[in-house]
């Protein structure tokens, strides 16, 4: 069986749940529509896994691309090609796609349930899917465009899913809004990128740019639509307010998916970056600062999904690093493990918002004897992300850490001192939910539809470090055998271990000691809870600069210069009419007189003109 | 016999013109007003038959004209006299003055 015979149908599967649901959703299967979405998505997955087995073992890894056709012809050398392509970061990220994507909507079965608007939930979980599976494969830089603004609709149907929420409202057209701002970059960068080699599919581009000197302004440009997908510094500012989309999507869209598009679209043009030290550096240097901002941040927020949202900023900002760092297997390593104990820690998330009914952690607490698995999942997950061996983010993070130590100093130190926190913050967010106070009970943890995907991605949490993943994805498709050195691990997994100590010192009972190192730091603290003033900054920028100096002059000259020549010319020729109305009197006569006078005019014209 | 000059016409002609066009002017009564319209017609023609004789002796263009004017000029009073008729169902009256609807 060739690829192309069934490559379609992973990416057609779930705009078929979007259409079939969008469409008779609501009268129809109202109850049934998760069922049907998650089966859909279920071959889906499973064609994607088969995709993945059988690429994967092949001994050289090449780019194929399997589908192609011409979508618009404008010039017989300018036309727009549909295509799927064939790569390992495009097989991996099917896979991670398809598989959280089938995890949220197992898990969305048990967590939507009662909603009134269900059925459109999973009809905009399929669209995401489609979306975002189509990102993926696509074959050419304008492809990649489309669908990438696809994706970010449905992330704002979804951010706005409680429309009868203000803030869900203002939070969706925050994140649209931030977006599309780095999209302009993006399709600047397009355009320019283009305009000098000519063509828009991947592979011609990246031969053709091999030659050329190098593009600095659009591959920053293109950069800049990639942070600002991915919430990179300073653009992140939409992903903490995006959580107030439902939790399974903050796991699907806003932790495993949608947010590595940046990632995933600077690997995809990588040796195109990587021919530019200029860019790299700065691709380096945003992903460093994000990390350790992000990870700062994180330690002071109260809302356990603003906490998980700054980490995945943070984590984010890791595998930008590592790609500034050319360290392009260990960045998709680290997406790859990410997508697991993120979505995993979302969907915890998930289970226990549901239970306590709140987001605040100051409510939570106690829960470990109510909701066991869920305690061993976030535990699992808590320490992936921390990075102690065996769980998957050990290995992940090792090889980034190894490939900014070869980079710069200074980088790996904020890399090192970012894990540390990361380790902090996660075990305070861990000790403050499931012990801090007395053992509590809660009524469940839901039905096994939310259960089984807790257990599978735990399973991938703890498992997906052991993937060979030099083996599969590296730059240019052939296997490189890597190792961890023992000695490089110990000074990172004793910080994570010093950072739980600190929180497990401080958070594992209820003291007053939290809130008094909080008073010490003062005004460090306050900054970093405020999230360093930076939408403040946004703010004046937006409403006093841009809105003071450039939108009301344009207002103005719109209202009183456009409008006024407009209503001018009206009203001009409205006094005109009014004044000569007059000579149509109704009466024969005069027009006779009219007529007359006009052949007079005409005859004394041809005697005497000519 | 002694031939009748060119401008003699022309002048006898040229009075029905404008005799024609006073009366379009002045008078109110739309009969009146049609039989000053073919007052100023049949001054055309005869300053067509006129000049063909006079100019062209051996052609016959301009009497053709003629011809041509005077059907016209008999479905034209046709088709004033049925608005004249309809004017005056409706407005009862013949009087130009009093159909000033068609106005602003």
């Amino acid at each position: 069986m060739s690829y192309s015979s069934y490559i379609l149908l992973i990416p057609l599967l779930p705009l078929a749940s979007f259409v079939l649901l969008g469409l008779g959703g609501r009268h129809h299967f109202k109850r049934a529509a998760g069922m049907i979405a998650t089966v859909l998505l279920g071959v889906s997955a499973a064609l994607a896994l088969y995709t993945a087995y059988r690429y994967f073992s092949t001994d050289v890894h090449q780019p194929l691309v399997v589908v192609r056709y011409t979508w618009l012809q404008f010039s017989p050398s300018l036309s727009i090609e549909m295509g799927v392509l064939l790569d390992p970061i495009s097989v991996m990220m099917l896979v991670i796609v398809t598989v959280v994507s089938l995890m949220v909507h197992l898990f969305s079965i048990g967590y939507m349930k009662g909603e009134e608007r269900v059925s459109t939930y999973f009809a905009f979980l399929g669209l995401f899917t489609f979306s975002m599976l189509g990102l993926v494969l696509s074959s050419n830089i304008f492809q990649i465009y489309i669908f990438w603004e696809l994706v970010g609709l449905s992330s704002y149907l979804l951010i706005g899913f409680y429309y009868d929420r203000p803030s869900a409202v203002a939070a969706a057209k925050k994140a649209f809004i931030v977006t599309r701002f780095a999209d302009l970059g993006f399709l600047v960068g397009i355009l320019m990128l283009s305009f000098y080699t000519q063509t828009l599919d991947f592979h011609t581009l990246i031969e053709r740019m091999a030659g050329m000197h190098t593009l600095t302004i659009a591959l920053v440009l293109i950069f800049i639509g990639g942070a600002g997908k991915s919430a990179m510094f300073p653009l992140h500012i939409w992903l903490p307010d995006a959580m107030e989309g439902p939790t399974p999507v903050s796991a699907l869209i806003h932790a495993a998916t949608m947010v590595v598009a940046g990632v995933y679209l600077v690997a995809r043009l990588f040796p195109v970056f990587a021919a530019d030290a200029v860019v790299m550096h700065l691709i380096a240097w945003v992903g460093a600062i994000s990390a350790v901002l992000a990870a700062v941040m994180a330690c002071t927020q109260t809302d356990i999904k603003r906490v998980l949202a700054y980490s995945t900023m943070s984590q984010i900002g890791y595998m930008m690093l590592a790609l500034g760092a050319s360290g392009y297997t260990a960045s998709m390593f680290h997406l790859f493990t990410h997508a697991f104990f993120k979505s995993l820690l979302f969907l915890c998330a998930g289970v226990i918002i549901h239970a306590v009914h709140s987001n605040e952690i100051k409510d939570m607490g106690g829960l470990r004897k109510g909701m066991p698995l869920t305690h061993m999942a976030f535990l699992i997950a808590c320490l992936a992300i921390a990075g102690i061996p065996p769980f998957s983010g050990f290995f992940s993070k090792e090889e980034i850490l190894s490939t900014a130590l070869g980079y710069d100093k200074l980088i790996y130190g904020i890399a090192l001192v970012t894990s540390g926190i990361t380790a902090f913050y996660m075990f305070r967010l861990y000790f403050s939910i499931f012990w801090s106070r007395e053992t509590r009970s809660v009524h469940g943890e839901g039905g096994a539809s939310m259960k089984i995907p807790l257990v599978i991605l735990s399973a991938g949490a703890l498992l997906a470090g052991f993937v060979p993943f030099s083996r599969f994805v590296t730059p240019d498709g052939r296997p490189f055998a890597s190792a961890i050195h023992a000695g490089a691990a110990i000074l990172p997994v004793s910080l994570a271990l010093a950072g739980i100590l600190l929180a497990y010192s401080l958070y594992y009972r209820q003291s007053e000691r939290p809130a008094s190192i909080a008073r010490a730091f003062g005004g460090l603290y306050r900054a970093a809870y405020r999230k360093f003033y930076i939408d403040e900054v946004y703010l004046f920028v937006t409403r006093g600069v841009l809105f003071n100096l450039v939108a009301k002059p344009i207002a103005w000259t719109d209202r009183h210069v456009v409008d006024g020549l407009v209503n001018g010319t009206a009203s001009a020729t409205a006094r005109i009419s009014a004044r000569i109305k007059g000579l149509q009197s109704g009466r024969v006569q005069n027009y006779l007189l009219y007529f007359f006078g006009g052949v007079l005019a005409l005859v004394i014209i041809f005697i005497y003109a000519t | 016999m002694h031939e009748i000059p060119l401008t003699h016409i022309l002048f006898v002609s040229t009075a029905l013109f404008f005799i024609g066009m006073y009366g379009l002017f002045t008078r109110r009564n739309m009969v009146t007003m049609l039989m000053s319209i073919e007052l100023m017609l049949n001054s055309v023609n005869i300053n067509f038959v006129a000049f063909n004789k006079y100019l062209y002796p051996g052609r016959l263009d301009g009497v053709f004209f003629t011809i041509f004017i005077i059907t016209i000029a008999a479905a034209e009073a046709a088709t004033a006299i049925a608005i004249i008729i309809n004017l005056y169902r409706s407005h009862h009256s013949i009087d130009a003055e009093d159909a000033t609807e068609m106005k602003f």
